[in-house]
């Protein structure tokens, strides 16, 4: 939602990153302010994914030009956790598989480990397993996920649903949903998308990576971006999305060529 | 004498021989002059010898090590923490030498006064029927000098018979404690699960103290029918010692092994597990894990033989090698041609934590039927950047991360332990050895 005189929490400005020495990212420009809603669509390979990773801070993305600001200070200058710490988040298109790793020891660990940052209390064992229930009861995720390797063998929605119930309880002031709702059947991209919504502040904000108009049906942006082969090359309202079902990428494409009298 | 020279070594160890108590049995005599005569016949293994390609034991053939014969007079208070808990069975040998006042049988007689765990030389003449079809029969030492020497110093072991469709409810805890410095033993094991019992038995080798000595440990495991055995083996011996072992079991029909064997000790330590699925259905699962560090070396050897159709072997083997250790796995997988239907995995993961870690692992498929499912796999690395990114990605620092993950690596072997008390003690050193700060 957009309010009146909020502030902004990401401003990102001319960000360029290469992968490999390819540019992917040819120049970046956006702002989300705390309250909002922003929705990246755009085509395969157009460089959502990468954003989305240079903001967590993956070093396989190297960053080559502008700047990027995190509630005023520069993002670059943290490192991946404490960029997570400090309230980014990341549900990661194709979250890995970590077999070893029990689910309820990593939540307990990362959850503490924010809650610490935070200057709030850590949770023991027996108290974190009645917290991470009720979470988990929001989502509509059987308990015996908590048992179980973290994303191992969990199917394609199972892990999106992971990857939510972490956002959950780690509370972050900026989460990134990369493509959250591929994959998740119609009950659970109403479960998922009723979670992101009861978590939504005036404080926080979401920046929703969807190829579908659907999701926008239930988290309702409050801007529409359009990102190819690096740059965000428009930017509307929610009827963008509805535009973009039935015009296709195409149009915005030309539309865009036409403007620059190409 | 100049015991430098490999055959000066065996022929001084074969000296030690000399205290040792003649048998009763002519059989039992009989074994050990064989074994005693292969011992002569063969070699110390160099690496020039394939199956010891990897693992040079000449520092070995240094130490001519002589058994300790007296009995020790070891108190409980000092080897308690050993202890399995809740109590178990327990069969204590120290160097080597049965020490019956820290054993304890704790079986109710109403469950089944039939189960035997005893000491060998104390069951030995009363039940040579049961005793002379296995003893010595399953653990090779025509071409195995190791097994030929701990074969010629037979006398005594832990002995352990389940009788038909018994079930022993608790573990089985045989625990080797080494307390002697420069001092060789022989520990032997013998394992008779008769047609549809089932047992959990726990070898376990600790050391008191830190110090040079060598272990040459044998044991032989026989499933009838229908048997199911778990093996668990923990070798935690000092890090300055030697550990030479073998196990050969042998699955009649529609038994089930199952074996966990945890390497933690000795600076040389070889392993060689033969299972040999000689009915049909038969099924062993083979889990391994070696954590090693420093200047240790551990080689595993396996042998998986299906010999009848419808086989299904599991087998997983992990190193975590730090420091300038040095792991080898070589992992044999024999299919015969009358082995059809045979249903075989194999996978060797192994992660190095120091660039001067060093791992050789060798699968070794030999089939020879076609209609077999044989599946397997190596991998030798580092921690998964991917995994380490996405732990980050979540607050954890990165040595959090990578501390976590390579403590789930080894975890996850010392998770199939279904004692939660050696679980647990396993899990704290996996955590000790591969936490940084
Ligand atoms: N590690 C990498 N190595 C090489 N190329 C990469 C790497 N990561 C991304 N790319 C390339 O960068 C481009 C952008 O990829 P990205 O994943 O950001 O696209 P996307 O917009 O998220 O696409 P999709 O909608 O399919 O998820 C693609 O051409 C991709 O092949
Ligand atoms: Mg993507």
């Amino acid at each position: 939602m957009i309010y009146q005189n909020s502030k902004p929490l990401l401003e990102v400005r001319e960000l360029r990153a290469t992968v490999n020495g390819i540019e992917i990212l040819k120049g970046i420009d956006l702002t989300v302010r705390s309250g909002e809603v922003h929705a990246i669509m755009g085509t395969n390979g157009s460089g959502k994914s990468t954003f989305a990773k240079v903001l967590a801070g993956h070093a396989a993305y190297v960053v080559t030009g502008g700047t990027v600001a995190f509630k005023g200070k520069n993002l670059f200058e943290l490192a991946p956790e404490e960029r997570a710490r400090a309230g980014v988040f990341l549900a990661f298109q194709y979250p890995i598989e970590i077999p070893g790793v029990a689910n309820n020891q990593f939540l307990r660990l990362t959850y503490n480990t924010v809650q610490a940052q935070r200057g709030k209390d850590e949770l023991d064992p027996l108290e974190f397993d009645d917290f991470v229930r009720e979470k988990m009861k929001l989502l509509e995720m059987s308990p015996d996920f908590l048992d179980r390797s973290v994303n191992a063998g969990f199917s394609g929605g199972e892990k999106k649903r992971n990857e939510i119930l972490q956002m959950a309880l780690l509370e972050p002031l900026l989460a990134i949903l990369d493509e959250t709702d591929s994959g998740l059947d119609i009950d659970a991209l109403r479960i998922v998308a009723n979670g992101v919504n009861q978590l939504a502040t005036k404080d926080n904000a979401t920046i929703l990576v969807t190829h579908y108009q659907r999701l926008l049906n239930y988290i309702v942006p409050d801007y529409v971006h359009v990102m190819e082969s690096g740059r965000i090359i428009k930017t509307g309202g929610k009827q963008l999305a509805l535009d973009l079902e039935t015009h296709g990428y195409d149009w915005v494409s030309i539309e865009q060529r036409a403007a620059a009298g190409v | 004498m100049n015991v430098a020279t490999a055959s000066g070594y065996l022929e001084s160890l074969l000296h030690g021989r000399l205290q040792l108590p003649a048998s009763q049995l002519a059989w039992f005599n009989r074994l050990r002059a064989d074994a005693v005569e292969r011992v002569g016949a063969q070699r110390v293994p160099t690496t020039r010898n394939e199956e010891w390609r990897f693992t040079d034991i000449s520092p070995l053939i240094k130490l001519p090590f002589q058994p300790v014969y007296a009995a020790s007079n070891l108190q409980a208070a000092e080897v308690e923490h050993f202890y399995l808990d809740p109590a178990a069975p327990r069969l204590v040998f120290v160097d080597g030498v049965y020490a019956p006042q820290l054993s304890t049988q704790l079986l109710s007689p109403a469950t089944d006064s039939n189960i035997m765990i005893t000491n060998l030389s104390a069951a030995v003449s009363a039940h040579v029927m049961a005793l002379e079809p296995h003893l010595g029969r399953h653990a090779e030492f025509h071409n195995n000098v190791f097994t030929a020497l701990n074969t010629s110093f037979l006398h005594d072991g832990a002995l352990i018979i389940v009788p038909r469709n018994v079930s022993v409810d608790m573990p089985v805890h045989l625990l080797f404690i080494a307390t002697q410095k420069e001092a060789a033993s022989y520990p032997r094991c013998l394992l008779i699960a008769e047609s549809g019992s089932a047992v959990t038995v726990i070898e376990d080798h600790v050391a008191l103290q830190e110090g040079v000595y060598a272990t040459n440990v044998v044991a032989e495991i026989a499933l009838a029918d229908n048997a199911r055995v778990n093996h668990i083996r923990v070798q935690r011996d000092s890090s300055q010692a030697f550990h030479i072992a073998s196990c050969a079991v042998s699955l009649a029909q529609a038994s089930c092994y199952r074996s966990t064997s945890i390497t933690l000790g000795a600076r040389i330590s070889r392993y060689n597990l033969s299972v040999r699925l000689t009915g049909e259905g038969a099924e062993c699962t083979v889990d391994g894990l070696t954590l090693i560090a420093e200047r240790q070396l551990a080689d595993t050897h396996t042998c998986i033989d299906h010999v009848k159709p419808y086989g299904i072997s599991r087998q997983s083997h992990k190193c975590i090698v730090d420091g300038a250790a040095h792991a080898v796995f070589n992992g044999k997988i024999i299919v015969h041609p009358d082995a059809q239907h045979t249903d075989s995995t194999q996978s060797s993961r192994n992660l190095l934590l120091s660039g001067r870690a060093h791992i050789d692992t060798k699968p070794q498929l030999e089939i020879f039927a076609d209609d077999v499912k044989c599946a397997h796999g190596a991998t030798v690395g580092q921690l998964d950047s991917e995994e380490i990114f996405y732990l980050m990605s979540r607050g954890l620092s990165e040595m959090t991360a990578r501390n976590l993950l390579t403590y789930a690596f080894g975890a996850e072997i010392i998770e199939r332990i279904p004692i939660a008390s050696l679980k647990h003690q396993l899990e704290q050193t996996v955590l000790e050895r591969t936490q940084r700060n």
